[in-house]
């Protein structure tokens, strides 16, 4: 099955890019869509543990599963406001 | 024509306009506070040339939603509304507008208050620094809108 990554702030920049699809087996989640991407770019890796996730631009957690068509958003700590 | 109570935008902000929506038709109104974040020309000892803010749209507009609700939840009689800005900001522009309006000024000055804290901690907006010399994603807190704790740490410095 095939989802949408999406990709923020620093995430973006060590990425190349802030959008991408990549094909994983079903069944998915967070956390297998992440492991697909710091496979293929190990410098993402540094933000598993200050990341957080979203799936169809809900807050999620990395159990969460992730379905065919689903948009999967990788977030650095927030600095808004 | 009604002004959204929410916004993610890259125009500039109104707060007059903001003001006004929150304070329409309401004459048990006894307070307005308003909250306006600008961009400072220093951070960390850098002298910042201007900002760029990036936001993942949709679930900042959701995470807006959701601290107005929490807000609404702790000061029941208050109203409130929060625009925030995307994209280059200059030095002194604004970033940030919140108006809270309540019969009780101590409950508009909590509710503007919490409103900003809860932004920082779990809104998906970033600062990109431009500084001279260079440029930085500033990074604060990782965004878990169930933390508990962090929801009791924004409410503290609203009743500070």
């Amino acid at each position: 099955m095939r989802v949408t990554v999406r990709l923020f702030a620093r995430l973006r920049d060590l990425a190349g890019t802030g959008e991408l699809t990549r094909d994983v087996s079903a069944p998915a989640t967070v956390q297998t869509v992440w492991n697909a991407l710091v496979a293929e770019m190990p410098s993402l890796v540094e933000y598993e543990r200050t990341m957080s996730v979203a799936v169809n631009a809900e807050y999620a957690r990395m159990a969460a599963s992730v379905n065919d068509g689903d948009e999967v958003a990788f977030l650095p700590p927030v600095s808004g406001g | 024509m009604g002004v959204d109570l929410v916004a993610v935008t890259s125009e500039v902000l109104n707060l007059e306009a903001l003001t006004a929506e929150i304070s329409r038709g309401a004459p048990g109104d006894g307070a307005v506070t308003a909250f306006t974040g600008l961009v400072r020309d220093h951070n960390q000892g850098r002298r910042v040339t201007f900002l760029d803010y990036e936001a993942y749209e949709p679930l900042a507009v959701r995470a807006l939603d959701r601290i107005l609700d929490e807000a609404r939840t702790l000061w029941a009689d208050t109203r409130l509304g929060v625009h925030h800005r995307i994209g280059r900001l200059e030095i002194g522009e604004a970033s940030i507008i919140i108006v809270a309006a309540s019969p009780h000024r101590a409950h508009a000055f909590a509710a503007c208050r919490y409103t900003i804290e809860r932004v920082k901690q779990i809104v998906p907006i970033w600062k990109h620094e431009h500084f001279e010399g260079g440029e930085v994603w500033l990074e604060g807190a990782t965004a878990d809108p169930e933390d508990e704790n962090a929801k009791q740490a924004a409410h503290r410095i609203a009743c500070a």
